[in-house]
């Protein structure tokens, strides 16, 4: 089959790989009809979530048909076209119980702080992901839903990964109704995560990036303000000034380890990998909640340690919450939201690329070229 | 300069989530009076092992399933070996992980030039969508290259003569030249 096969920093490409097996009772094999690349995935191609090895196929939002299930799969037949949620989930232990699935402890050995995802490293348990023309899915009756009929495919696979991280986001705020929410990054997930603050009762959303096609997207989609951190000064001081001078209920990081924003991160993060990426993000976004606030994290930094204004979170008694997302708990919701044209999540899907082209698509998407927010690949048997 | 605010009785769905039970909030556990029972969960059948799996040592086992994606191997493997006998929380862990990375990109390259297959790293690169979309990026280095690689062709164009000139001025004079 087709699979993307990353071979270093910033390089990937297409090659022909051994379909997946059935290796656990639990399993489905599943054709891939799309396969998004995630704004978590550009710290792969950049080098700069540990364990990446050399070889792997990334892509954690996946749609696909189920070709082949294990003998234990009960929910799933063959035929059924399913949305796959990035978190693998055992569905048993404590964790998965308590909903958190993102955290289930059965399905990544390499690692404790994170249960097991789709292509995304040993760090997140070592499976090839489903940039390819067929992915293993472990667990098959636990993470894929069957598309709801009448579903548009594109909506479903943002529904693997982007609508719940973004709700997430904005729900882990805590947001009440008239809460001012600052949301720092214009991504797809930030995007989301505008969007969804309005859902909570937002009073205000404000959105801070430096890309002006995203945050000329995201002013309109949203919608909400929106502005170039480098047009406004220092971000914190407009923010405080915006909110009458104490700042934002709310603030959300949406961007994680490729933050720009300081010299200074930009070198010992992301060019010498000394800290866990850049921080600038999470940085403003505790200085400039309000005392008392919360900030959600919902970017992804790489496990050693990272450049933040801890000794702020203590003065300022800010709550900080953070999670992956869970898929699982949240999806009976977001797919009444997109049924009921509440949320249109395909509407941030600007390019649809040959998986064949997937070296492109990741330069595309990493550079910011043609305005690209997000780019989906298509493997040859879905575009027929 | 500060946009208009936003109106939110004009935005679809607002407040159709509202909930003012909604803090605190998730990522929180739902509990179901396990939370001090440790690891004795009824585990789901285990994957067979077909390929090694490193385990993080926080854990006493390897997880029911796993990935069986690029197993350890080479220079690269015994590092990633290594590295897994220190904990999550240690630098003993991640560096070497992180050099490991970097190795494999190496061992991934020699592979490939063993299999008789050169990589095109420009493609590899998405060069042709930065052609399309963001050809200064391309041009700038390139042209940069071809200037300094023509800088040094003709400096060592120019030194080598000098070289030859000095060294047969440094030649003693042949006893039948004169």
């Amino acid at each position: 089959m087709l699979a993307m096969n990353f071979r270093g920093p910033q390089r990937v490409r297409i090659d022909e790989k051994p379909v997946p097996e059935i290796l656990h009772p639990q399993d489905a094999i599943v054709r891939v009809t799309r396969s998004c690349i995630c704004g978590s995935d550009l710290h792969l191609y950049n080098g700069s979530v540990p364990d990446t090895r050399v070889g792997m196929t990334f892509g954690h939002e996946v749609t696909g048909v189920v070709e082949q299930v294990g003998p234990e799969v009960e929910n799933l037949k063959v035929g059924d076209h399913v949305l796959v949620p990035f978190n693998i989930a055992c569905g048993k232990c404590v964790f998965c119980r308590q909903e958190l699935y993102g955290n289930c402890h059965e399905s990544n050995p390499e690692a404790t702080a994170v249960g097991g995802i789709y292509g995304y490293s040993h760090t997140a348990g070592g499976y090839d992901g489903g940039q390819a023309e067929y992915v293993r899915v472990p667990y098959a009756d636990v993470g894929p839903v069957v598309i709801p009929e009448g579903m548009d495919p594109d909506d479903a696979v943002m529904l693997t990964d982007v609508v719940p991280t973004g709700y997430q986001a904005a729900e882990m705020g805590g947001i009440q109704p008239g809460d001012t929410v600052v949301v720092f990054g214009a991504g797809p997930v930030g995007i989301m995560a505008a969007r969804c603050a309005w859902l909570f009762g937002a009073g205000r959303v404000i959105v801070i990036d430096q890309i002006d096609y995203r945050l000329d997207f995201v002013r309109r989609y949203a919608p909400c303000e929106a502005y170039d951190f480098r047009s406004i000064g220092d971000p914190v001081l407009f923010l405080k000034k915006t909110t009458d001078w104490l700042g934002a209920d709310v603030c959300i990081d949406a961007v994680g380890a490729e933050a720009n924003g300081s010299p200074a991160q930009n070198l010992l993060g992301r060019g010498m990998k000394l800290v866990a990426g850049a921080t600038p993000a999470l940085h403003w976004a505790i200085n400039s909640v309000k005392k008392g606030g919360i900030v959600s994290i919902v970017g992804v930094y790489g496990p050693t340690q990272s450049l933040v204004p801890i000794g702020n979170v203590v003065n300022k008694g800010i709550t900080i919450r953070a999670n992956q997302a869970s898929v699982k708990r949240l999806l009976p919701r977001l797919i009444e939201h997109v049924q009921n044209g509440i949320l249109d999540p395909k509407a941030l899907i600007t390019h649809r690329i040959p998986l064949e082209y997937v070296s492109d698509a990741y330069r595309m998407f990493s550079a910011k070229l043609d305005d690209c927010i997000k780019p989906v690949l298509l493997p040859p048997a879905a575009r027929a | 300069m500060e946009q208009a605010i936003i109106d939110p009785a004009q935005v679809k769905g607002w407040g159709i989530d509202a909930d003012p039970k909604n803090d605190p909030t998730y990522p929180m556990r739902t509990r179901t009076g396990e939370e001090h029972v440790g690891y004795r969960w009824e585990r789901p059948p285990l994957q067979p092992r077909t390929v090694e799996v490193l385990h993080s040592n926080e854990r006493p086992n390897v997880s029911a399933v796993f990935g069986t994606s690029t197993p350890p191997s080479g220079l690269s493997g015994m590092l990633r070996r290594a590295a897994f006998q220190y904990s999550e929380s240690s630098f003993g862990h991640w560096l070497p992980l992180m050099l490991a990375d970097r190795i494999s990109v190496m061992e991934g390259f020699l592979g490939d030039v063993g299999r008789g297959h050169f990589p095109n790293i420009f493609v590899e690169r998405g060069g042709k969508a930065e052609w399309k979309y963001n050809r200064t990026a391309v041009m700038v280095p390139a042209l940069l290259g071809a200037a300094l690689a023509s800088a040094a062709l003709i400096y060592l164009y120019q030194r080598r003569p000098t070289e030859e000139r000095s060294r047969a001025r440094r030649l003693p004079a042949r006893p039948d030249a004169a």
